[in-house]
């Protein structure tokens, strides 16, 4: 009955709607799933190597997804991670590849961690939880939806960081275009710092659970 | 006085559920308890509550902070009017450094009691006192030339970050005092260390480096002795942040504290005793420059004696059982000074000694009570046997 139902169901029904749009609110990989914290603390002292690792897992999610379920009948359930991991490294090679071809900067700023998106457990948690369950256009959508819940709050640490932290954006120099250090004002050296990033975090979790109670688990 | 009770019983009611300024509940409640020790009984049960609350506790560590502030208020004048050699009075010298302070500590009390009483507010608590003491020690431990708006910024981030996401006060993991100048010395560095920010307005050319300042770079041993003495290190006329540099003034404070019995002896006799027997060890060790300083002189520069004192006697992030005092002192005196000695990053290791201790505070009771749980356990095993 359920395949009949989900075939007549609209491409962006209210329920496909609500993939991306829970994985961007209330049930955000970083915030509430806590997951992918390690690239959030590495990539995110500027905004530029945040934005291109938010693109690269919202390119290896999205089609990775889409792989996994469209060979989620045939993958054979004891060696299920194993096949995950080849369509994983598969992907991470390709937007390695492509980066240092054509961003080779950002591509050294951001040296391991693009070839650690393998080991992001965002991506290995979508693969297991999702897309081994669903169809390609929801595993699709699951996909999209959690890159941009996880790029969302990589930007958003990475602005504050960059702004406090070396006084710029994009690495124009905010602060000094406005005059402040004229008036004393100095960097915060910390904010560039690694703890910062999961300080930062945890406000942005607080003020996230502070704004919708049903978060709140004791 | 006696008008100012009546007043506050007379306006009380407005402030209470149903009054006119019900939502200023906290704010009013706060002064009111400051003022006057309140009347509060239990509710249940046969237990007695004396007048020494917490405010009151508070107070009695800001009545001991009061030799150290008051050594380094003059100090700061002391060492200003050495830099530009010119002499001055004793009331001169005080004034001048009470002018550079109070600016610090106003600065410190005004935003950290603001950002108490706007969450007390929120969250319809009452206003805790817990940061009287933070107030005063957080410029107690900054150098006197620290911007204002950094020491605004770092007490802010001291309080939210240090206290209040764990729940305010009494429920805050690691020491706020202790936080903010972590906080300052991570985040403006410049400002923090070197030898030109330890004196008020120093003339160009000249050096004000601490004792520990001078010890990182040292590289003969007779720069050993180029230090300032262990007795001017041990009265305090040496650079340092503002409160911490007379170990006799602090040592004062400390037995006022240890006389009231608020803090715990047992805590600061071995912090001392910790920090005093790693000197040895290196004493004994010897390979470099640093290693050869004579273990007491670690006890008297920098801010080992106010660490000891003020900060790892904090009754909320210290360990709580007896045993694991003892432990958790002994720890703090040796890593501060490891860290002193051994990491070239960090010229003081007191501050980050403590603050990994009060996270390691929890654990270290935990294993105390389970171990004694054990030991009875057996004996019970035995009796039955």
């Amino acid at each position: 009955m359920s395949e009949q139902v989900q075939q007549k169901e609209s491409l962006f029904s209210a329920k496909h709607r609500r993939l991306i749009t829970d994985a961007i609110g209330k049930d955000n990989p970083i915030t509430v799933q806590v997951l992918g914290i390690c690239s959030a603390l590495a990539v995110t002292a500027k905004l530029e190597p945040a934005i291109v690792m938010s693109i690269s897992v919202l390119f290896v999610l999205g089609a990775g997804n889409v792989i996994i379920s469209l060979l989620r009948n045939t993958i054979p359930q004891r060696i299920r991670i194993i096949v995950q991991l080849v369509i994983i490294a598969a992907l991470v090679i390709l937007v390695d590849q492509v980066l240092k071809a054509y961003a080779y900067d950002v591509s050294k700023q951001l040296s391991v961690f693009v070839g650690l998106i393998i080991t992001n457990c965002i991506i290995m948690g979508r693969f297991e939880a999702f897309a081994m369950a669903n169809k390609p256009w929801p595993s699709f959508l699951d996909g999209i939806g959690n890159s941009i819940g996880y790029g969302l709050i990589l930007i958003i640490v990475a602005f504050f960081r960059e702004l406090l932290g070396s006084g710029s954006i994009f690495g124009w120099n905010v602060f000094e275009a406005i005059g402040l250090y004229d008036l004393g004002y100095v960097n915060n050296g910390l904010m560039i710092l690694p703890p910062m990033a999961l300080i930062t975090v945890g406000i942005i979790i607080w003020v996230q659970r502070s704004r919708n109670p049903e978060l709140i688990k004791d | 006085m006696k008008a100012l009770e009546k007043f506050l019983d007379k306006i009380r009611p407005n402030f209470q559920k149903g009054g006119k300024y019900q939502y200023l509940q906290s704010t009013f409640d706060a002064f009111d308890t400051f003022l006057f020790v309140p009347g509060h009984v239990t509710k249940k049960g046969s237990h007695i509550r004396d007048g020494i609350d917490l405010k009151r506790t508070m107070f009695m560590v800001v009545m001991a902070v009061m030799p150290a502030m008051f050594f380094g208020m003059w100090n700061v004048g002391h060492l200003h009017f050495l830099n530009i050699n010119e002499t001055a009075t004793f009331i001169e010298t005080f004034f001048y450094g009470f002018l550079k302070v109070l600016p610090l500590i106003i600065v410190s009390y005004v935003v950290g009691l603001g950002v108490e009483f706007i969450f007390a507010q929120m969250r319809g608590h009452e206003v805790n006192e817990g940061f009287l003491v933070s107030g005063i020690l957080i410029p107690l431990i900054v150098p006197v030339s620290t911007p204002l708006w950094m020491v605004a910024v770092a007490t802010i981030f001291a309080v939210i970050i240090g206290k209040e996401v764990f729940g305010g006060t009494g429920m805050n993991i690691v020491n706020p005092a202790l936080l903010a100048r972590a906080f300052l010395f991570f985040a403006y560095p410049s400002n923090m260390s070197g030898d030109k920010v330890w004196i008020a307005e120093q003339a160009d050319g000249t050096t004000g480096a601490t004792p520990l300042g001078d010890l990182l770079t040292a590289t003969d041993k007779t720069q050993i002795d180029a230090l300032p003495s262990v007795m001017e290190s041990f009265i305090g006329t040496i650079p340092g942040s503002v409160g911490e540099t007379s170990t006799l003034a602090i040592l004062l404070g400390g037995l006022f504290l240890l006389f009231t019995g608020i803090a715990s002896w047992r805590v600061m006799l071995s912090v001392f005793a910790g920090g005093y027997a790693m000197g040895l060890i290196f004493n004994a060790v010897d390979t470099n420059v640093y290693m050869a300083l004579p273990a007491h002189m670690h006890l008297v520069i920098g801010g080992f004696a106010f660490g000891a004192v003020f900060m790892a006697t904090d009754p909320v992030t210290a360990a709580q059982t007896n045993t694991g005092k003892y432990i958790y002192g002994i720890l703090i005196g040796v890593i501060a000074v490891l860290i002193r000695v051994v990491n070239p990053a960090y010229p003081e290791g007191m501050m980050l000694a403590i603050l990994l201790l009060n996270v390691f505070a929890p654990t270290i009771d935990y294993y105390v009570v389970q171990s004694n749980i054990k030991r009875r356990m057996k004996r019970l095993d035995k009796i039955t046997a």
